[in-house]
């Protein structure tokens, strides 16, 4: 407490400051580590999963907690790895990228982070419950989910409402700190993409997560209290479950994806040394991206029995999308285009995101087309695209930018050549995990299975051997930041010579407060 | 010295891989399939395939060629354009005249797949946790489809055979050169009904029925898995279509229909209790063993255990064994039996469990006190 | 500071807006099943014939009868194919009867393929519309009466409809249905 009331003092000491800190300095660092650790929770599952298929046959685990498995690691990835870690990003830099002191709200701030660890410990309990943990994947379809459902569902209900509160606190968070607090000169076209993408992203929170609260609610009364929202012989029915689940799911999809073409349309002028190419129309891609969102829901559906005209709406729908995303994928590569370009650790990230996230994004014009689609649908072609969008495009965008801020967050420069061996490591890795999905599914591997028909045998081996290189190489990125934590070569304010920006005015490390009166923007 | 060590590891992974590959199956691509729609689908995929490709080809070729050229390492001096309305504008019509280029197909292989009309062959295929089943609509033909592969190759203890996970003990039969329209449906939670030789893939949606057709044009045996996670052994419950010619299905349909009505028969007779035993081990084996385990000791506390339990062994249990087996129990996975199995297959499976694993009762279930049961008013 | 509170409180207001907008989802859902015929879902009203008979058109008609999941309950459809012309007045018998010695209460929900044909398919009388109360080993004839709308779509020469018993014993009665 001591701290929020003289505010020109540095941090308070020992717990208290974690616990009660409203900096945004703090509460980002916080996010972030939740974040990372939820990463490695979220990733041993992944390991679990790919030990198990190895090779046809059940040999480690058996089917029930298989899907056990798959179902945390997708809830656990999703909500307790990528979307903390945006949050993080967004708490450290908004307001030293729009000239401000703090976040809007900063009480409001403290509560949203200490949401998160009650949420995903509750989430984590039910595995140790009678029953299990939820097994339902991480769509928790119903009746699979309702019904069906282990006991502890309603404990994922719960964490799953917590969560979601902090999401949308956050948001809201993020929203009026970007719209009341920026430097009086800064107007919206002059605010950094990074800054643009969250402002995006946090109206998608706003706009789908109480959708989801609503969905999981009435999961709930359907449990216990006799109502039948997704019950046939009540009145209900099922397939309205995965409509609310996708007016939800997929503008979520583009939650985790819109702050990382922020920080890709950051790093990639720094390190070529030249602005950014379409930076307008990096805004209206963006926007029309999220407005299109709320329109393509059911092409995750489209074998649950769309009459045709629903069909062929939502497809043409789906492929649409792929202009906006087209024209991202093209302003960057005319950014690198005639720049003088260098390639540090976030540059390789960032160039692994444009090159990986578009392969992702070809898989997902594939998956567009629905007649194709109903031999792709539920297969591991849908796990190799989904994972290509993910992994190298949401984590890369996120490992790009740790890279790229943490000097400025710790003051010292990280270790470079472990960092471009984290990068080859996970580069590689993934590669060698995912992309023999594509091969797989094609052959007709369906997904969310513990065992599988000898044919898909050498590429399961394949993507196992992938996986854990993958998943062991992010220990390197944990030893990346203990290092810099803790010494290292002294950064400059400016660390990277191309870097344009109001968060390279500060000294770095960044000082406990920052920009008290508002800086000038150019 | 760091890159040779990374540099040997990575031959003993290559070589590992090549001695699996000595009977390797590295199918890369989507099956053609057997129907004219699959072979249009087959078509789509491989066009926006290629079309992915030129343009993944053309953008990288650009960042590749400019990561090369344009390197501060390489004396670079960074331009500093940063719009050009001209190329913005081309590179989003031309997209957009792709998209549409494409759109066209599409829509004409969606329309055709959504042509369910004049079928010449109904059948309704019911999803179960966790197999199939299947009647013939207008044929009076129904029967459940389960996996067949031994549990003692998923344990690892003997070899897999060819067909690992993807063999049933009744496979569904159909003509070729028919329109056969199948309506799917659920009888728990949602599966989802899928043949990759047809390109015919349909969630089944309990209280629902979705429908979807094929015409198959060549004779033989079509393997295919349930798609949408349905609970604990959604990876085992495979789908085997077997595509006859006319003559061969007609005499299968009067094959099939003799061995149904020699089963209700059956029941009239006596059995022993080494034969009821004997047919009560398969039945168990195919319809029970999912859940209450192999030895019976079931998966605490989901399935309960049947080895040494009350409901098994004690006498005055044994209506009341018989009742669960024929109604299932309410919110629980214990489904209701008696539509599902014969007299004889019930009084079998019964019968087995009251004397296996030790359980030893002596009791016999007779198939006529079953059928009595079953029609008591 | 104003000005933060009010946005704070626009931005409250449209996430308790769109918390609610997922409830009204629900019967929203409703409608745009009614208007597309998704899923099969037929309204449950009795419909009035308007009394004109197409006889150059002879539509067949499949009946279903399924249960659901642990419904001892024995059902069948007596009539499992019917050929009718649009506009004409047709009866379909079922049989049920419940296997156990309790009394159970069921209902029917009914799914009609192609979903395009739900809209054409007026029933007069349903079992469907009402649950069923049936006292334990209870047997019951039950019957839909129905026509088809002669603007039926010439494409549509097979309509068959599925009537799934489900078991509702245990639940409340809700507002639905």
């Amino acid at each position: 407490m001591t701290s929020a009331v003289g505010h020109h003092h540095g941090p308070a000491t020992g717990i208290t400051r974690w616990l009660f800190t409203t900096n945004h300095k703090d509460i980002g660092s916080m996010y972030l580590i939740f974040s990372l650790l939820m990463f490695f929770i979220g990733g041993s599952m992944a390991l679990v999963i790919r030990m198990e298929l190895v090779e046809p046959g059940l040999q480690v685990v058996q089917p029930e907690f298989f899907n056990q498995m798959t179902t945390m690691h997708g809830l656990i990835m999703v909500f307790g790895a990528v979307m903390p870690a945006f949050v993080g990003l967004a708490n450290w830099m908004v307001p030293l990228m729009i000239g401000a002191p703090d976040m809007a709200l900063p009480r409001l701030n403290n509560f949203s982070f200490w949401l998160l660890p009650f949420a995903f410990f509750m989430l984590l309990s039910t595995l140790v419950m009678d029953g299990g943990a939820p097994d339902f994947g991480w769509t928790f379809y119903a009746p699979l989910s309702t019904t069906y459902a282990p006991p502890s569902v309603t404990f994922f209900i719960f964490a799953i409402h917590l969560a979601g509160v902090s999401s949308i606190l956050g948001a809201i968070n993020v929203i009026v700190t970007i719209m009341n607090m920026r430097a009086p000169t800064m107007s919206y076209m002059k605010m950094p993409l990074f800054v643009w993408t969250w402002l995006i992203t946090a109206f998608l929170l706003v706009a789908v997560m109480p959708v989801l609260a609503g969905t999981v609610t009435m999961m709930l009364t359907d449990i216990h209290f006799g109502t039948s929202f997704f019950d046939a012989g009540g009145g209900g029915d099922p397939v309205l479950f995965q409509h609310l689940f996708w007016f939800f799911g997929h503008p979520e999809v583009y939650i985790m994806i819109l702050p990382a073409f922020g920080i890709i349309s950051q790093i990639v002028p720094t390190f070529s040394r030249k602005p950014l190419f379409g930076y307008a129309s990096m805004v209206y891609a963006t926007s029309s991206i999220a407005l299109l969102s709320f329109t393509v829901w059911a092409h995750h559906m489209f074998t649950v029995g769309i009459p045709l005209v629903g069909e062929l709406f939502f497809m043409y729908a789906t492929m649409l999308i792929s202009v906006p995303t087209g024209v991202k994928v093209f302003n960057w590569v005319a950014t690198m285009f005639r720049g003088s370009m260098t390639f540090e650790t976030p540059m390789l990230f960032a160039i692994a995101f444009i090159v990986l996230f578009t392969i992702g994004g070809f898989s997902g014009l594939m998956l567009a087309i629905s007649p194709a689609d109903f031999q792709y649908h539920d297969t591991y072609f849908v796990v190799a695209h989904f994972h290509y969008v993910l992994v190298p495009g949401a984590v890369f965008s996120i490992m790009a930018a740790a890279y790229y801020w943490m000097p400025k967050w710790t003051g010292n420069m990280y270790d470079e050549y472990l960092g471009k061996c984290h990068f080859w490591c996970s580069f590689v890795g993934l590669n060698l995990t995912f992309f023999p999905m594509h091969f797989v599914g094609l052959a007709g591997m369906p997904r969310r299975i513990p065992d599988y028909s000898i044919q898909f045998a050498d590429f399961n081996l394949v993507s196992s051997l992938g996986g854990f290189l993958f998943g062991f190489s992010q220990l390197i990125f944990v030893l990346v930041v203990v290092k810099c934590v803790k010494g290292g070569k002294k950064a400059e304010a400016v660390v990277w010579e191309g870097a344009e920006g109001l968060e390279w005015q500060v000294p770095s490390p960044a000082p406990y407060h920052t920009f008290e009166t508002p800086p000038e923007v150019k | 010295m760091k890159e040779r060590s990374c540099s040997s590891a990575a031959l003993i992974i290559l070589a590992a891989l090549w001695s699996v590959s000595a009977q390797a199956d590295w199918a890369l691509n989507m099956t053609e399939g057997v129907t004219e729609v699959s072979r249009s689908i087959y078509s789509l995929h491989m066009q926006i395939f290629w079309i992915c490709v030129v343009i993944a080809i053309a953008v990288f070729s650009v960042m590749f060629w400019s990561i090369i050229h344009h390197r501060k390492s390489a004396g670079a001096k960074a331009e500093q354009f940063h719009e050009n309305t001209t190329v913005e504008l081309i590179w989003t019509i031309v997209p957009v005249l792709i998209l549409v280029a494409m759109a066209v197909p599409a829509t004409t292989t969606l329309i055709e797949m959504y042509d369910t009309s004049d079928s010449d062959v109904d059948i309704q295929v019911t999803g179960y946790q966790w197999k199939w089943q299947y009647q013939y609509l207008g044929e009076d033909l129904s029967f459940f489809s389960n996996l067949s592969t031994n549990p003692d190759e998923i344990y690892n203890k003997v070899e897999k055979n060819e067909n690992y996970l993807l063999e049933v003990d009744e496979p569904l039969v159909v003509p070729i050169g028919k329109k056969i329209r199948f309506l799917v449906t659920s009888n728990d939670v949602i599966h989802s009904w899928w043949v990759p030789a047809f390109a015919v893939k349909r969630d089944a949606i309990p209280g629902f029925i979705n429908e979807s057709w094929t015409r198959i044009d060549e004779v033989g045996i079509y393997r295919g898995q349930c798609a949408e996670l349905c609970g604990k052994d959604h990876g085992f419950m495979p789908i085997v279509v077997q595509a006859v010619t006319d003559e061969d299905y007609a005499l299968w349909l009067a094959d099939k229909k003799a061995s149904i009505a020699a089963e209700v028969a059956a029941a009239a007779r006596i059995w022993s209790l080494e034969e009821l035993m004997e047919r009560g081990e398969k039945v168990y084996q195919t319809n029970c063993a999912a859940c209450h385990q192999v030895g019976g000791q079931g998966i605490s506390p989901m399935f309960p255990a049947l080895k040494a339990s009350a409901i098994a062994t004690k006498p005055e249990q044994i209506d009341e064994h018989i009742k669960i087996v024929l109604e299932g129990r309410a919110g629980t996975a214990m489904q209701a039996y008696a539509a599902q199995l014969s007299a004889v297959e019930l009084a079998a499976v019964i019968t087995y469990e009251r004397n296996a694993w030790g359980n030893d009762t002596g009791d016999i279930i007779t198939p006529q006190s079953i059928q009595s049961m079953l029609k008591s008013k | 500071m104003k000005s933060n509170r009010k946005l704070i409180l626009q931005l409250c207001g449209a996430t308790v807006g769109m918390f609610l907008f997922g409830f009204a989802l629900v019967p929203l859902y409703d409608v745009f099943c009614d208007i597309t015929g998704l899923n099969g879902k037929l309204e449950l009203v009795a419909k009035k014939n308007t009394g004109v008979i197409d006889t150059s058109r002879a539509i067949k008609v499949q009946f279903i009868a399924n249960t659901n999941e642990n419904m001892p309950w024995d059902f069948v459809a007596k009539d499992v194919e019917m050929t009718v012309h649009p506009g004409e007045n047709a009866r379909a018998d079922f049989f049920v009867q419940n296997l156990t010695n309790e009394q159970m209460v069921g209902q029917a929900i009914v799914s009609v393929s192609p979903s395009i044909g739900a809209k054409y398919f007026h029933k007069t009388q349903c079992f469907c519309f009402d649950r069923q109360v049936l006292n334990g080993k209870q047997a019951q004839e039950v019957s839909v009466l129905f026509s088809l709308d002669t603007d039926l779509p010439d494409r549509v020469k097979k309509i068959t409809l599925s009537y799934t018993f489900f078991d509702i014993t245990d639940l409340q009665p809700v507002a639905a249905n």
